[in-house]
């Protein structure tokens, strides 16, 4: 399989660091593949968007590259720490956000705020989390429990929560489900703040046109396998749709 | 901020959630209650034999009621997926271990000295006369039966039946501890002194002391998927 510019789907084009290095990554759920020998570089500072069906891997590979689960066989190295052994040295300059938020319900959002701060050792922390609260817009629910938030300022709260240590590399997981369009356009105003060029980003997605808004590469995955890899700059947007169902298929399944 | 405050973080965490719901502190005791009201109705006033059976009324209770709680420890970690967001904090993992152990003290803890504070009542026990040695043992019992249930509730919270699981898991490993409690716990409300109980309480501190030991060691494996 190949991206745009004739490359092999992992390949990233030019000459920065990789902040991401993946080379033949197998992940089993029991003697389930849900990754299949994939390829990946990525450059330090660059926003990749990895498309791709329910059930192609997106989330696992999400979790292998922020230490939550290990991998079965292969080579990963995340901000040129090798997992699993330096996963614990990474863990300091990951944050993830996720369509699950890892937010305390029956804790307010200062008291989450400050549990993470805690456990990240952030330095003035009342001040950080202030300024986060400020940038997300929820300065004025900071007393509020969790729990009687809706769902886009769950999401909010989930973004402060990630940046609360100034993470370098950021893992995005279907950040959009379940929000509304209003909630959608919030979270989509506070992802392009993240997006300075210091910070490396990857977002992984179904819906097209939120993937494609922000980044700079994009990724499709199928089956546990990048199939297609782009740069933005060098896309046809137009087509990007049919070029996406080209690669899933109408008839996507795990058995063929 | 070294390891053990970090560890406190999480429990202090865990303590504010429930001071907020108070759904399993209050269950613990309701629980707790219940089997030592149902006991006292069963057992004659001024038998011969009660003295017998108080103390196997007493860590009744107090098994019965901590399992409850232990079932709601991992739980609250599920809701939104925390646990997740936990693991991706920069710690040992025997941080996050000893931070649920000390919230899961504190609970089981609480209770107990409530049901003991009940069973006084009931069973016309002179508190003032038992409540040291009491009060030793139950530290003791409860540091074992949090090492070795934060443990088991780690493993078993991803699963389908997880409350039948956790005392399928519990009950056998638990027989030291519930057994040296009570025969000490059976000297001291006969009126020995606690010395008299000396071998078990060192049964006590001996189990604690592995247990927390192998449970820190073996976290690791218990939340990996």
């Amino acid at each position: 399989m190949t991206g745009g510019d004739g490359s092999s789907a992992g390949e990233v084009s030019g000459g920065r660091q990789p902040a991401i290095r993946v080379r033949g990554l197998w992940k089993y759920f029991d003697h389930f593949p849900a990754i299949r020998g994939l390829d990946l570089e990525l450059e330090s500072g660059r926003f990749l968007t990895v498309f791709g069906p329910n059930g192609a891997g997106k989330t696992t590979l999400i979790r292998v590259l922020s230490t939550q689960i290990g991998p079965t066989q292969g080579e990963v190295e995340v901000g040129g720490c090798a997992l699993p052994g330096q996963a614990d040295r990474l863990r300091r300059r990951v944050g993830v956000i996720s369509h699950n938020t890892y937010l305390y319900p029956n804790l307010t959002a200062n008291e989450n705020l400050t549990f993470f701060g805690r456990m990240y050792r952030v330095p003035d922390l009342d001040d950080r989390i202030t300024a986060l609260l400020e940038e997300v817009g929820l300065s004025g629910r900071r007393d509020d429990l969790v729990r009687t938030y809706s769902r886009g300022m769950q999401q909010r709260l989930s973004i402060a929560r990630a940046l609360l240590h100034d993470p370098d590399i950021m893992f995005l997981d279907e950040p959009y489900t379940g929000l509304d369009q209003h909630a959608s356009r919030m979270l989509r105003d506070v992802l392009k703040t993240l997006h300075t060029g210091e910070r490396t980003l990857v977002l992984t997605t179904h819906n097209l046109e939120q993937g494609l808004e922000m980044c700079d590469e994009v990724a499709i995955q199928v089956r546990g396998r990048l199939v297609f890899r782009e740069n933005v700059a060098t896309l046809d947007k137009a087509g990007f749709e049919q070029t996406y169902f080209d690669h899933v298929g109408k008839d996507f399944r795990w058995d063929s | 901020m070294g390891f053990l405050s970090q560890a406190w973080v999480i429990a202090r965490k865990d303590i504010i959630g429930e001071l907020r719901t108070r759904e399993t502190v209050l269950s613990m005791l309701l629980f707790g209650f219940l089997v030592i009201l149902i006991f006292n109705f069963g057992i004659e006033p001024g038998l011969r034999e009660e003295n017998l059976v108080k103390p196997g009324v007493l860590w009744a209770a107090f098994t019965f009621a901590g399992i409850l709680g232990l079932n709601r420890s991992f739980i609250a970690e599920k809701e939104n997926d925390c646990l997740q967001g936990l693991l991706l904090c920069p710690v040992d993992r025997s941080v996050i271990y000893l931070g649920k152990f000390f919230g899961n003290s504190i609970f089981t803890l609480s209770m107990g000295l409530v049901v003991f504070l009940f069973f006084s009542v009931l069973y016309n026990v002179d508190l003032l006369q038992v409540a040291l040695p009491l009060g030793l043992i139950l530290v003791l019992a409860t540091i074992g039966f949090a090492a070795v249930g934060t443990l088991f509730s780690a493993v078993s919270v991803g699963l389908k039946s997880r409350d039948v699981i956790l005392s399928i898991l519990l009950f056998p490993v638990m027989v030291p501890v519930v057994l040296a409690a009570a025969k000490s716990s059976g000297r001291i409300l006969d009126g020995d002194p606690l010395s008299s109980a000396g071998l078990w309480l060192a049964l006590l501190v001996v189990y604690d002391v592995i247990f927390l030991t192998v449970a820190i060691m073996l976290f690791d494996y218990a939340v990996e998927e």
